[in-house]
């Protein structure tokens, strides 16, 4: 039986929830503490914290906000961010997050995936993704960094490829081209990384209702569905999701 | 005042065991990770985690050298000695080896092997899952009608006398096992919200402070 995860992502800059429309305008919403515990009553199966803050003054804030989590909140919880070295994971692990999230880093350095999963096992180890159409790459999606604002010329799905190799657990893929438009999940891409490796694929990007996230699990054969802003604005909420979830034939936790 | 019960967690240099410490705490034990054998052998209870490898772990338990303490407090819980929980590879170890291993023995409390899972399905099973479970074993005594819990692992523990809870994931999996005071789970209770807590609540109920 394939269970289908709603993840609510909480982006936290300097300890505080925001969101981006596209990757910038950020709007305020919420202490991510008091949210995720929120989620957790909700239903929610799992929690993303992505910390977007660039500077590393902030670092003490995030783990602040790590440790009161994991005191509250009993179900899988990952943190993203600003983590470049086993060590920066570890830290993070320590103060009770379950799975770190690579991006930029791991671009940068693949062996990073690997350290770390041979410390920690892979199943700790996503690595976020994110990746917008071009004519630039082979496969006709090309992968970005530095919170989107870097081309790499990597094609998408020969960075998954590696990723999976080096020990990736999870691949947590955010369109850019759909991220804050509510057009919903971009299909085509998720379709082909989940043809391409065997690991759980998180959909991110662009769900603007149940139908987006229904279609994201169903056609884009995505396990875990992501979404931020739709949520924290109360727009849906995770019951409806998993009623339609259900109505199509997936399985949700309690629904 | 009521004394929180000691628990210790075998900690033996493998990944992430902060979740587990801090959901038996809010479960409401005195949790301690260690690898210090007088502190697993006086406290009232013991968990030994385990992610990753089953081989790394093993490996992991002979380096820290806990590996025969962890196989004689397994064994004395299933004689009905100092409550012992197992968790994930923490539960796999319990066995003779892993198909995910082979040449490395486990534990061996449970005369058993590991075993791939079969069938067309994801490897690993990293989801929440509905478990089918003894509802008349102190384990799950409480616990809601349709518990969910969550799993992480690419191995199974064989179908035993001592199998209190299954879950279906292409076929279906050993999901808990329980001998006596010997208790383990596949699923993760720290990582299960409300129903793992409750699971760990039940493991603290059969504790003896003293």
């Amino acid at each position: 039986m394939r269970t289908i995860r709603i993840i609510p992502c909480l982006d936290v800059d300097k300890g505080r929830v925001v969101k981006g429309i596209n990757f910038v305008d950020l709007r305020d919403a919420g202490d991510p503490v008091e949210l995720a515990s929120a989620y957790n009553d909700q239903g929610a199966d799992e929690i993303v914290f992505l910390d977007i803050t660039a500077s590393s003054d902030s670092r003490e804030t995030l783990h602040e906000v790590v440790r009161r989590t994991a005191e509250e909140i009993f179900i899988p919880f990952t943190v993203g961010g600003g983590i470049r070295s086993v060590e920066d994971a570890r830290q993070i692990l320590r103060l009770g997050a379950d799975k770190i999230s690579l991006n930029t880093a791991a671009v940068i350095r693949p062996d990073l995936i690997s350290d770390i999963a041979k410390e920690f096992g892979s199943q700790c180890v996503v690595v976020a993704i994110d990746s917008r159409r071009s004519d630039e790459t082979p496969c006709g999606f090309e992968v970005f960094t530095h919170g989107g604002r870097e081309a790499t010329g990597l094609c998408l799905l020969e960075w998954v490829r590696q990723a999976v190799g080096e020990g990736a657990g999870e691949i947590l893929l955010t369109s850019m081209d759909r991220d804050g438009t509510k057009n919903g999940f971009d299909i085509e891409m998720l379709k082909a990384v989940s043809q391409e490796v065997s690991v759980p694929l998180i959909a991110s990007g662009g769900a603007g209702n149940s139908k987006d996230m229904v279609d994201g699990a169903l056609l884009g054969k995505a396990d875990a569905l992501l979404a931020a802003s739709i949520f924290h604005f109360g727009e849906l909420t995770i019951s409806e999701v998993k009623k339609e979830l259900l109505k199509a034939g997936l399985t949700a936790r309690g629904a | 005042m009521t004394l929180r019960p000691s628990v210790a967690i075998f900690d033996y240099g493998i990944g992430n065991l902060r979740s587990a410490q801090k959901a038996l705490e809010f479960a409401g034990a005195e949790a301690t990770l260690t690898n210090d054998k007088f502190i697993l052998k006086e406290s009232d209870g013991v968990v030994l985690p385990g992610v990753g490898a089953f081989g790394r772990c093993a490996e992991a338990l002979i380096e820290s050298d806990l590996f025969s303490l962890a196989a004689s407090m397994a064994q004395e819980a299933a004689s009905g000695g100092k409550p012992f929980l197992g968790i994930c590879i923490g539960m796999q170890l319990l066995y003779n080896g892993s198909d995910e291993s082979v040449g490395t023995s486990g534990l061996g409390v449970i005369n058993e092997q590991i075993r791939s899972i079969k069938g067309d399905v994801k490897i690993p099973q990293m989801q929440w899952n509905k478990l089918n479970c003894d509802f008349t074993h102190p384990m799950f005594k409480g616990i809601e009608e349709d518990p969910w819990v969550y799993f992480v692992h690419g191995y199974s523990a064989p179908f035993t006398e001592e199998s209190v809870a299954s879950c279906d994931y292409g076929t279906d999996l050993n999901a808990a096992i329980a001998s006596n005071n010997l208790w383990a789970t596949q699923f993760h209770p720290e990582k299960s919200g409300k129903t793992g807590i409750a699971v760990l609540k039940n493991f603290l109920s059969i504790l003896k402070s003293d």
